[in-house]
């Protein structure tokens, strides 16, 4: 076992979880596929929501392979950055609007 | 900021045997990722052996207006290997009579040999089918010397192949050196104003794309979308055809993987990339190269490793098409770069 959670080394053996699950691990690697084909949205366009969603969901490896995805299409790191913030300003927004929660459940309790 | 070339640095990468013993030694000799040999064998492609000879691709020297970060070739200012007349009419009678349907000249900038020009004027007149020079583009823009290339080549109805890193300036200027961009772009106007790469001239114009770090060309044809669309929109500049180039692990571009400390990331993507379709297409199999001083080479990166074929034809002295045919190409784990995904080769993607 490595001392730390996470391995960078790692990311190049994710298609070994098929081996303890080969239905689920192939299943998940199919629909993984074609998700990011190109379909009604661009690769490229998909490349830069799962940047963005890689960063909200804080996964190292993602950011890692979309990050090097990224590139591979060309994309700029001017764009990436945006995409980057277009997350960052979703996960803020998704707090800021519990303030609204809060603010009534002050003004329920308040005289 | 300008670099100089690994052999004027003294740089040990610039010894091609350094090379071969990195290639050959640590995750393919611990067997972590498999030798290119074994994964050729899986598909009965080894010995690796030509097919019909369609390109002939002569280097007529490393000297270069630019030090690129990725250059293969380790060209630039400081190297003086320079391809002189008398080889020059060795080829000429090559070309006069080979099977091959393409000429291909490169270098370094192949315009800054002194006899380019003659050997331009007489290779055309060789009657080969495609002739091909590949222009740095920046060269056209270095000296006034070089301001009339773009005529100079209409008139010898020569096709342009040229390296184009990114559409924009950073990425570009990034991996060419400053101002590599402005000069290129205007190069690329200024051929379009002879006619270059108007959509319906036969005047060819393509370009190059390869990676400017340690990661794989994405689709050739997407790329080509993007490239076309922002070169159209931002400088009204026209070209045919875009070529996805994967970067091969040699010379300065295996000294910058070692040095950011990518090289084994970057062989495991080569290797996972690896697409057996791409091994029967694979360049070897249709190319010769011929270095500066004659000799022959399977292609341009087993010239730049000093791997000569595997024949008794070793010279252009001695060239003989149908002996040289009969041969096994010289492979190594550089190979993976010419096979991963839609594999790469000088004219592109093979798969």
């Amino acid at each position: 076992m490595a001392n730390s959670y996470y391995d960078p080394a790692d990311l190049r053996k994710f298609g070994k979880i098929t081996e303890w699950s080969e239905e689920l691990g192939t299943k998940f690697f199919e629909y993984y596929g074609k998700v990011f084909e190109e379909g009604a949205l661009s690769a490229r366009e998909k490349s830069l929501i799962a940047l963005a969603v890689s960063h909200v969901v804080k996964c190292p490896y993602c950011i890692d392979a979309y990050t090097k995805d990224g590139l591979q299409k060309g994309i700029t790191k001017e764009e990436m950055m945006e995409a980057v913030h277009v997350g960052a300003a979703i996960e803020s927004g998704a707090t800021l609007v519990h303030g609204v929660q809060m603010m009534n459940k002050y003004d329920k309790l308040s005289m | 900021m300008a670099i100089k070339s690994l052999k004027a640095r003294d740089n040990e990468l610039a010894i091609a045997n350094k090379q071969l013993n990195i290639l050959d030694g640590g995750i393919f000799a611990e067997g972590e990722l498999p030798y290119f040999k074994d994964k050729i064998a899986e598909i009965g492609h080894f010995p690796l052996r030509p097919k019909k000879l369609e390109i002939l691709q002569i280097n007529v020297g490393y000297m270069c207006n630019q030090v690129c970060e990725h250059c293969h070739v380790d060209a630039g200012p400081d190297r003086k290997e320079i391809m002189t007349r008398e080889t020059m009419m060795l080829c000429l009678e090559v070309i006069k009579n080979t099977g091959a349907h393409t000429l291909d000249l490169t270098g370094g900038a192949p315009e800054m040999n002194p006899d380019f020009r003659w050997f331009v004027e007489e290779a055309a007149n060789a009657g080969i089918k495609d002739f091909i020079v590949r222009s740095n583009l920046t060269i056209i823009r270095a000296n006034k010397k070089y301001y009339d290339l773009p005529e100079f080549f209409k008139k010898h109805n020569v096709h342009i192949i040229s390296s184009m890193p990114h559409y924009t300036r950073g990425k570009t200027d990034k991996q060419r050196g400053d101002g590599v961009f402005d000069k290129s772009i205007k190069a690329l106007q200024e051929l379009n104003a002879v006619g270059y790469g108007m959509p319906d001239s036969n005047l060819k114009l393509d370009l190059v794309y390869n990676p400017s770090g340690a990661f794989l060309p994405g689709d050739q044809a997407a790329m080509e979308r993007d490239f076309k669309k922002a070169l159209k929109e931002d400088f009204s500049i026209d070209f045919h055809n875009l070529f996805a180039i994967t970067n091969l692990p040699i010379a300065r571009f295996l000294d910058y993987l070692i040095a950011s400390g990518n090289y084994e990331d970057y062989m495991y993507a080569l290797v996972e990339a690896y697409n057996p379709v791409a091994v029967s297409n694979v360049m070897c199999t249709n190319t010769i190269s011929i270095s500066w001083d004659g000799w022959l080479y399977d292609c341009d990166f087993n010239q730049m490793l000093g791997l000569k074929v595997a024949s008794k034809v070793k010279h252009i002295k001695d060239y003989n098409e149908e002996v040289l045919n009969d041969r096994n190409i010289i492979i190594s784990q550089h190979c993976y770069g010419c096979t991963a995904g839609a594999g790469s080769s000088c004219q592109g993607t093979v798969a």
